[in-house]
C-alpha cells in the first residue's frame, strides 16, 4: 500500500497530525505534545487496515480523528471522497454515520441502566426516523446476526460475559450500516476460546457487509490473522507500511523487528531473531530528535540523530529508516 | 525434595448466593530452579491457587488439602506469626499491576527496605546498599535516585521493576509471578520476562508463572498445569503439551491461537466457562467438548497416566484424536 489515491478507497489521510495543548504542572507553561505526525495512509472497502504500537504511540488518537471525535491538527482525513476538515457541518454528521467505533473494553462503553435493546436502538432513535415497531425489528435481526440470543432483548449489561458484550458493543457500531468500523483494540480484553469467537465474527461481517476495518492493537499474532496491510507507529510517526506479508516475513524497520522479537510465540521449539530493546518509549514532551527510534535503537548511526527519516519505498513496502 | 509440595488442595468461597469452589483438587509440586507456569482462563482459580499457598485470601474463603508442604514445613499447621517469617523472605510473590500494588505515600527505597528491616534486620546504612544493589539487579538505571523516587514517577515497566526488586530482596527460594507481564507494553514485557528468567538462573530460586498467555508459557515455562473452571485438567513439560495436548480443552486452547491457525476462520470452543450456578455434574468441559459422550455428562473423569499428560478426562486425546477408556485408565 502507498499514499497514492485509490478510487476505491473509503478512508485516505495525507500527513494527518494532532498536537494537544497541556499544562504540565500549575506554575509550569503550556506545552504542546504531537500525539500524531504526518501520517499517510488510504483503506479500501473490505479491507482491514492494522495499526500496531505500544501504548502512547498515537494508534488511538489516530482512531478518534478518524471516527471524527477530534479535528486533525493539520492534515487532511478524506472519507469517501470528502475532506473531513473542508466538509459543512451536514455532509460531517451525514460522514459520522459511515464510521462506527467498537472499543477496547466492554465493560465500559456499554451504559449499565440501558437494556441491549435500548443500546441498538439508540443510534437509529438519534440518526434516523424509523418507526419504534422497525427499530425494534432492526436490533432483533442485527442481534441475530451477531450471536445474541433474542431473549437478551430487554437485559442489561451487567448480565453479559466480556465476550457477549463485545458482540453487542459491535451490534451496536453496525446498526446504521457503516462502511468502516474502527476497531480500538477490540479483543484484547477477552479471553482467548472468546478471543477466537469474536475474530470469526468480525471475519464473517466483514465478508458479508463489504465492511473496511482500521483495527488497532499491540497484539501481532491477531493482527497477522485480521489484516491485509499494516501500519506500525512509533511516538506518533509511522515508522513502516505494508503488506502483512511483506511485514511478517521480512519486516525491515528495527523497531518492527524489534516488535515481532517481542512478540510471544506459542511454539516452544520456535527459532527467533532475538532482540530486547533497552528503555521505553521517550517523554512525548521531549521526543527525541532526528529518528524518535534512535535513542533505543541498535543500529542508530550519527543521521538519524539529527535528521528524522521519511517513508520510502525500499523492499516492496513504505519504511521510514536511514540504515534499512 | 520438592520445594513446593501441594496435594488435593481446594478453596471454597462463602458467598451471599452459596458457597463457590473456585479450586477444586488441585496438586502443584515445584522442583527447586525451575519454572513452572499455571495457565488458564479468567476464572480457572490460578491466582487463588497460589494465593492460598501464600496465605493471602480472605477470611470468605476455607482452604483444604491433604498436604501444603514448603521447604519441608507444613503450611497448613504453621502459626501466623511463622507463616509470617516465611511469606516476603523464602516465598515471595509479585502482581498483575505493579502500578496499583506499590504505595503511593512511601518511596520505593523505603518501601524495598521495608522487607530487609522486618526479616534480615538490616540497618539502615546496610538496607542502603543492599536497595542499590536490588535496583540495579533488576537492570532500573541510576538507582541512587530512583532510592527517593515515588510510586507515580514511574513507568508502568519501572514499577514492576521496582516489585521485583522488592520480591527478591531476601533471596527468596520461591517467587510466584501472578500475570507479571500483562499489563505491560510488549517489548516492556519482552524485557520483564527475560529478567525474570535471567535472575531465576542466577540466584537458583523456582518461578511459578501464573498467566493466560500460551506464547509467554511456550518461551519461558518448563513445565505447564493447565486449569479450567477450578479443576486441573492436564500437566505436561512444556514441549509435548504444545505439540500433543491431551485434554479436549487444551487442545481447543491451542488450537483457538490465531498463530497457530491454518484457515482463515479460527477453531472455537464453543460456550463459556461455566459459573457458579450452572456446573455440569460429570466433566466440566463436558457442555463444550466436541468429543463429549454419555458418562462425560454425568460423572466426572478420572485422571490419565502420566503418559497422557495427567488429563483430567474419559478419553483423552493423541494426535487431537480421542482414545478408548482402557488407555485412560
Amino acid at each position: 500500500m502507498n499514499a497514492i489515491p485509490k478510487p476505491s478507497a473509503i478512508l485516505e489521510a495525507r500527513a494527518l497530525s494532532r498536537q494537544y495543548i497541556v499544562r504540565r504542572g500549575m506554575f509550569s507553561p503550556y506545552a504542546s505534545v504531537r500525539a500524531l505526525e504526518g501520517v499517510s495512509f488510504s483503506l479500501e472497502a473490505g479491507k482491514t487496515l492494522a495499526v500496531v504500537g505500544e501504548s502512547g504511540s498515537g494508534k488511538s488518537t489516530l482512531g478518534r480523528l478518524v471516527t471524527m471525535i477530534e479535528t486533525p491538527s493539520s492534515g487532511a482525513l478524506i472519507i469517501n471522497g470528502k475532506d473531513v476538515v473542508e466538509a459543512d457541518p451536514a455532509t460531517r454528521e451525514r460522514l459520522r454515520r459511515e464510521i462506527q467505533i467498537v472499543f477496547q473494553n466492554p465493560y465500559g462503553s456499554l451504559n449499565p441502566r440501558q437494556t441491549i435493546g435500548m443500546a441498538l436502538e439508540e443510534p437509529l432513535l438519534v440518526n434516523t426516523d424509523m418507526s419504534a415497531r422497525d427499530r425494534e425489528a432492526a436490533a432483533r435481526a442485527m442481534m441475530a446476526r451477531v450471536g445474541l440470543r433474542p431473549e437478551f432483548y430487554g437485559r442489561y449489561p451487567h448480565m453479559f460475559s466480556g465476550g457477549q458484550r463485545q458482540r453487542i458493543a459491535i451490534a451496536r457500531a453496525l446498526m446504521l450500516n457503516p462502511k468502516l468500523l474502527v476497531l480500538d483494540e477490540p479483543v484484547s480484553a477477552l479471553d482467548v476460546s472468546i478471543r477466537a469467537q469474536v475474530l470469526n465474527l468480525l471475519k464473517d461481517l466483514q465478508e458479508e457487509f463489504g465492511l473496511a476495518y482500521l483495527f488497532i492493537s499491540h497484539d501481532l499474532s491477531v493482527v497477522k490473522h485480521i489484516s491485509d496491510d499494516i501500519m506500525v507507529i512509533y511516538l506518533g510517526h509511522a515508522v513502516e507500511i505494508g503488506s502483512r506479508e511483506a511485514i511478517f516475513t521480512n519486516p525491515q524497520h528495527p523497531y518492527t523487528r524489534a516488535l515481532l522479537a517481542a512478540t510471544p510465540v506459542a511454539d516452544p521449539g520456535h527459532k527467533k531473531e532475538r532482540i530486547i530493546l533497552s528503555g521505553e518509549l521517550p517523554s512525548p514532551f521531549e521526543p527525541p530528535s532526528g529518528c524518535p527510534f534512535h535513542p533505543r535503537c541498535a543500529q542508530a548511526v550519527a543521521q538519524c540523530k539529527v535528521d528524522a527519516p521519511v517513508l520510502e519505498q525500499k523492499s516492496g513496502r513504505s519504511v521510514a529508516c536511514w540504515v534499512v | 525434595m520438592a520445594l513446593l509440595e501441594i496435594r488435593n488442595l481446594s478453596v471454597t468461597f462463602r458467598t451471599r448466593g452459596g458457597l463457590f469452589k473456585a479450586v477444586d483438587g488441585v496438586d502443584i509440586v515445584v522442583e527447586p530452579n525451575e519454572v513452572l507456569a499455571i495457565v488458564g482462563e479468567s476464572g480457572s482459580g490460578k491466582s487463588v491457587a497460589m494465593l492460598a499457598v501464600m496465605g493471602l485470601l480472605p477470611w470468605t474463603a476455607d482452604v483444604t488439602a491433604d498436604a501444603m508442604l514448603f521447604d519441608g514445613q507444613d503450611l497448613q499447621t504453621l502459626k501466623p506469626a511463622e507463616r509470617r517469617k516465611i511469606i516476603g523472605k523464602d516465598m515471595s510473590m509479585i502482581f498483575q499491576e505493579p502500578m496499583s500494588s506499590l504505595n503511593p505515600c512511601f518511596t520505593v527505597g523505603f518501601q524495598i527496605g521495608e522487607a530487609l528491616k522486618t526479616h534480615l534486620g538490616m540497618d539502615k546504612a546496610q538496607r542502603k546498599v543492599r536497595t542499590l544493589e536490588l535496583l540495579d539487579q533488576v537492570g532500573i538505571t541510576d538507582p541512587e535516585r530512583r532510592l527517593a523516587a515515588f510510586p507515580h514517577q514511574l513507568s508502568g515497566g519501572m514499577s514492576q521493576r521496582v516489585m521485583i526488586a522488592m520480591a527478591l530482596s531476601c533471596r527468596p527460594k520461591l517467587l510466584i509471578a501472578d500475570e507479571p507481564s500483562t499489563a505491560l507494553d510488549v517489548t516492556i514485557q519482552a524485557q520483564i520476562l527475560d529478567l525474570l528468567v535471567s535472575l531465576k538462573r542466577e540466584t537458583g530460586m523456582a518461578l511459578v508463572l501464573i498467566t493466560h498467555d500460551m506464547g509467554v508459557v511456550a518461551e519461558t515455562a518448563e513445565r505447564v498445569i493447565v486449569q479450567y473452571a477450578g479443576r486441573q485438567v492436564e500437566q505436561s513439560a512444556t514441549i509435548p503439551l504444545f505439540a500433543d495436548p491431551h485434554h479436549p480443552y487444551t487442545h481447543g486452547l491451542l488450537a483457538a491461537l490465531p498463530e497457530r491457525a491454518t484457515s482463515s476462520r479460527l477453531p472455537t470452543i464453543p460456550g463459556m466457562v461455566p459459573g457458579q450456578f450452572n456446573r455440569p455434574a460429570g466433566c466440566l468441559f463436558a457442555p463444550r467438548c466436541a468429543h463429549a459422550s454419555a458418562i462425560c455428562h454425568t460423572t466426572p473423569p478420572p485422571k490419565a497416566g502420566a503418559a497422557m499428560g495427567e488429563a483430567l478426562c474419559w478419553t483423552p486425546l493423541v494426535n487431537g484424536m480421542p482414545v478408548g477408556k482402557g488407555a485412560a485408565a
